[in-house]
C-alpha cells in the first residue's frame, strides 16, 4: 500500500487503465476457455481490441494534439493492406507464423507512420474544419486507390497496374496478390484475442507515456494555446507531425490486427471509408478528450450495444442512434450539466467546492 | 462534341452539389457547425416525392411541395431537438450529435421502406434538347437542374442581402453575441437558416434522383459529403463560394470519370480539393481570418 501512496496521480490513473484492460482480458479469456461465451461474443473479441486501439490512437490526434482528423480509417487501411500484402508475399519464404506476423505488424506500423508524416506535413498547416475535410479527403483517396490497384508477383518480380489484372503482363506462374476491388484474399487468420490485448496494452504504453513526457507536454501546450507555445520556443510543426505520425502508425497496427482476422480483405466504404473514421471519432468524443480509458470503454460499449440489441431485431440501429444523441446531450448540454450538478448526490455534499472551482 | 456534353453534364451534377452545398454553408456560417445529417435530409426529401407521386399517384407539383414542406419542418425539428441543447459547447459534441441524427434518419427510412433500392421516375416534365443534328443532346433534367440552380442562387443572394431576416442572418454569422445585443432573435434566425437549408435539400434530392434514379436509405450520404467538400472548396460560409465550389467539383468529377478513370474519379475530386486548400487554406472565395494574439 505504501507503494500505491507514493505514486503520483497520473501514474495511478494509468495503472488503473492497464489494470482494467488486464482484468477484462482475464475475465473474457476465462469465459472463453470454459466455453461460457457465445460464438457471437467470441467473434467480437478481436474487433473490440481493434476498435479500442483505433480509438486510443485517434484520441492522441483529437484529444491530445487537439486537431480534428476524419481520415483515421485511411491509416488503418494502409496498415491492413501493407501487412496483408507482406503476409501474402512471404507465405512460403518465412514459415514461422509468429515471426511473420510480428514482421507484418512492424511493416504495418512503419508504412502507416510514413504516410502519417507525408500527409501530416502539408495537412497540419490547416486548421479546424479545413483540416477535418482534408484528412477525410485523404482517407477516401487511399481507399479509392487501393480499390483500383492490381499487384501481381512472378519470377520477374512485382507487376503493378491501375487498370485490371490482364494488364499486369505476368508469366504463367505468377499470382495476383492485390486484385483491385476484390482486395487480398487468403490471408492467414493469425490474430487472436491475446495478441489483440497485447497490442492494446502496447498502444496504451506508447500513448500514456508520450502524454507524460516532455514531448507530450509540448503537444498538449500546442492544443491549449498554439501561439503561447510557439512564443516559448516549442517547434509546433515537429510536435504536431510527431503526434500525427504516432497516431497513424498505431492505427496501422490496428489495421494489421484487423486484416489478419479476416480471410479476405477488401477496401469497402463500410470498413475503411469515412463512416469508419467517424465511428472512431464517436468513440473518442464519447469517451472524453485525452481520456484513454474513456476511449476504450466507449469503443467497447458502442460495439457491444448493437450486438446486445439484436434481440429487438430491426429497431436496433434506430435505438443505437437515439442512444448516441441522448448520450451526447446528457454529457455536454450546459442545461443538463447544471441539472446534474444540482441533483447529484455528490453535488449535494460538494456544492461549495464545485462553485469555487468554477 | 464529347467534351461539350461532358462539360454540360458536369455543370448539371455540379449544380446539384451547389444546391446541397448552399445548405451546408449557410448552416456553417450561422451555427458554426458541420451538419452531417444534411445529406440524409436530401434522402428524406426524395422519399417523400417517391411516396407521394409514385406510390400514391399524386400530381408531381404536390409531391414536390410536400417534399419541401416535410424537409423544412424536419430541418427545424432536428435543430430544435438535437442541436439547440448543445449550443455553445464544443463543436465536436455537435458534430457527433449530427452523426447520430444521420444514423437515425437512415435507419428510420430503412425500417419503413426497406434497404432495397427503389427506382425513382424522373419528375421533370421538360423534353430533351437536341442540338447540332443530335450530336449534342441535353436532357430535360440537366436543363431544369441548371436553371433551378441559377434561380435559387439569385433568390438566396437577394434574400440575404436585401431583406431584414437576411441581414439578421449575416449579423448572427458575424458575431452571435453582438447580434443578440442588437435585438436579433438568434434562435429564430438559426431555425430559419435550417429551414431554408433543408428546403433546398428537398429540391436537391428531387433533382438528384431525377438524374440518378436509384433511391436507397444511403442515397444522400455520398452527395452530402461531396457537397460538404464543395462548400469547403469554395470557402465555407460564403454563398457564391458554395455555388462556385459545387459547379467546379461537378465538372472535375465528370471530366475525371470521362478522361482519366471511372474508379479513381472520387480520388481525383478529393486530390483537387487538397491542392486548392494547400494553396489557399480558406477555400477559393473564403475570407482570410486574421489571428489575434
Amino acid at each position: 500500500m505504501k507503494f500505491m501512496k507514493n505514486m503520483n496521480k497520473t501514474t495511478k490513473q494509468n495503472m488503473m487503465t492497464y489494470a482494467m484492460v488486464i482484468v477484462a482480458y482475464i475475465v473474457f479469456q476465462t469465459l472463453s476457455v470454459t466455453g461460457n461465451l457465445s460464438s457471437l461474443m467470441q467473434g467480437l473479441l478481436v474487433p473490440l481490441c481493434t476498435y479500442s486501439i483505433l480509438a486510443v490512437s485517434l484520441n492522441l490526434t483529437v484529444g491530445v494534439l487537439g486537431e480534428l482528423s476524419l481520415g483515421h480509417a485511411g491509416f488503418m487501411c494502409i496498415g491492413a493492406f501493407s501487412s496483408a500484402f507482406f503476409t501474402a508475399c512471404m507465405k512460403d519464404t518465412i514459415t514461422n507464423d509468429l515471426l511473420r506476423f510480428i514482421i507484418a505488424l512492424l511493416i504495418s506500423a512503419v508504412c502507416a507512420g510514413i504516410f502519417g508524416i507525408l500527409i501530416g506535413i502539408p495537412v497540419l498547416r490547416l486548421r479546424g474544419d479545413y483540416l477535418a475535410i482534408v484528412t477525410l479527403a485523404f482517407g477516401e483517396i487511399i481507399k479509392n486507390i487501393i480499390n483500383a490497384m492490381y499487384v501481381g508477383l512472378d519470377e520477374n518480380g512485382f507487376h503493378f497496374s491501375m487498370k485490371d489484372s490482364m494488364s499486369l503482363n505476368m508469366t504463367e506462374n505468377g499470382r495476383i496478390i492485390i486484385k483491385g476491388a476484390q482486395g487480398i484474399t487468403g490471408t492467414a487468420r493469425q490474430s487472436n484475442f491475446t495478441i489483440g490485448i497485447i497490442l492494446l496494452l502496447l498502444t496504451l504504453v506508447v500513448v500514456l507515456n508520450l502524454m507524460n513526457s516532455r514531448s507530450g507536454r509540448a503537444i498538449m501546450s500546442i492544443r491549449d494555446n498554439r501561439i503561447a507555445a510557439e512564443s516559448v520556443g516549442i517547434d509546433i510543426t515537429k510536435y504536431k507531425i510527431m503526434a500525427f505520425a504516432i497516431s497513424a502508425s498505431l492505427a496501422g497496427l490496428a489495421g494489421c490486427l484487423y486484416a489478419h482476422n479476416l480471410s479476405s480483405l477488401t477496401a469497402l466504404p463500410k470498413n475503411f471509408g469515412y463512416n469508419m473514421s467517424i465511428m472512431i471519432l464517436v468513440y473518442v468524443v464519447l469517451g472524453g478528450m485525452a481520456n484513454m480509458r474513456g476511449s476504450i470503454i466507449a469503443a467497447v460499449a458502442l460495439t457491444m450495444i448493437p450486438e446486445l440489441l439484436r434481440g429487438i431485431g430491426e429497431y436496433r440501429m434506430l435505438i443505437y442512434a437515439i442512444i448516441m444523441i441522448v448520450m451526447m446531450i446528457f454529457n455536454w448540454s450546459p442545461k443538463v450539466k447544471e441539472w446534474r450538478e444540482a441533483h447529484s448526490l455528490k453535488g449535494a455534499f460538494h456544492k461549495k467546492n464545485v462553485k469555487e472551482a468554477k | 462534341m464529347g467534351f461539350l456534353s461532358y462539360l454540360i453534364s458536369g455543370i448539371s451534377l455540379g449544380s446539384i452539389y451547389a444546391i446541397i452545398a448552399l445548405g451546408y454553408t449557410m448552416v456553417y456560417g450561422i451555427a458554426k457547425m458541420l451538419n452531417f445529417a444534411h445529406g440524409d435530409v436530401i434522402m428524406i426529401g426524395s422519399y417523400v416525392v417517391f411516396t407521394s407521386t409514385m406510390m400514391m399517384g399524386l400530381p408531381v407539383p404536390v409531391g414536390i411541395l410536400a417534399s419541401i414542406v416535410v424537409c423544412t419542418v424536419l430541418g427545424v425539428l432536428i435543430e430544435g431537438i438535437a442541436y439547440r441543447p448543445l449550443r455553445g459547447t464544443s463543436s465536436l459534441a455537435v458534430l457527433i450529435t449530427a452523426i447520430g441524427v444521420s444514423y437515425f434518419l437512415q435507419n428510420a427510412v430503412q425500417l419503413v421502406y426497406g434497404a432495397n433500392a427503389k427506382s425513382f421516375k424522373s419528375v421533370v416534365p421538360v423534353k430533351a434538347l437536341s442540338l447540332a443534328d443530335g450530336a449534342l443532346v441535353i436532357s430535360g433534367e440537366t436543363i431544369v437542374t441548371i436553371v433551378s440552380c441559377i434561380v435559387i442562387m439569385i433568390v438566396l443572394n437577394t434574400f440575404v442581402n436585401k431583406t431584414k431576416a437576411g441581414h439578421a442572418m449575416l449579423a448572427v454569422s458575424e458575431d452571435r453575441l453582438a447580434a443578440q445585443l442588437m435585438g436579433i432573435n438568434v434562435n429564430k434566425t438559426i431555425s430559419l437558416t435550417f429551414a431554408i437549408g433543408s428546403g433546398l435539400a428537398a429540391v436537391a434530392g428531387m433533382l438528384l434522383c431525377s438524374a440518378y434514379p436509384n433511391l436507397t436509405p444511403t442515397t444522400g450520404a455520398m452527395p452530402g459529403i461531396k457537397a460538404f467538400t464543395a462548400a469547403v472548396f469554395g470557402g465555407i460560409g460564403s454563398i457564391p463560394g458554395a455555388m462556385l465550389g459545387g459547379i467546379l467539383l461537378g465538372i472535375i468529377e465528370i471530366m475525371g470519370k470521362a478522361y482519366i478513370s471511372t474508379q479513381l474519379a472520387d480520388a481525383i475530386v478529393f486530390a483537387v480539393l487538397i491542392i486548392v486548400l494547400l494553396v489557399k487554406p480558406t477555400g477559393i472565395l473564403g475570407k482570410k481570418i486574421s489571428e489575434k494574439v
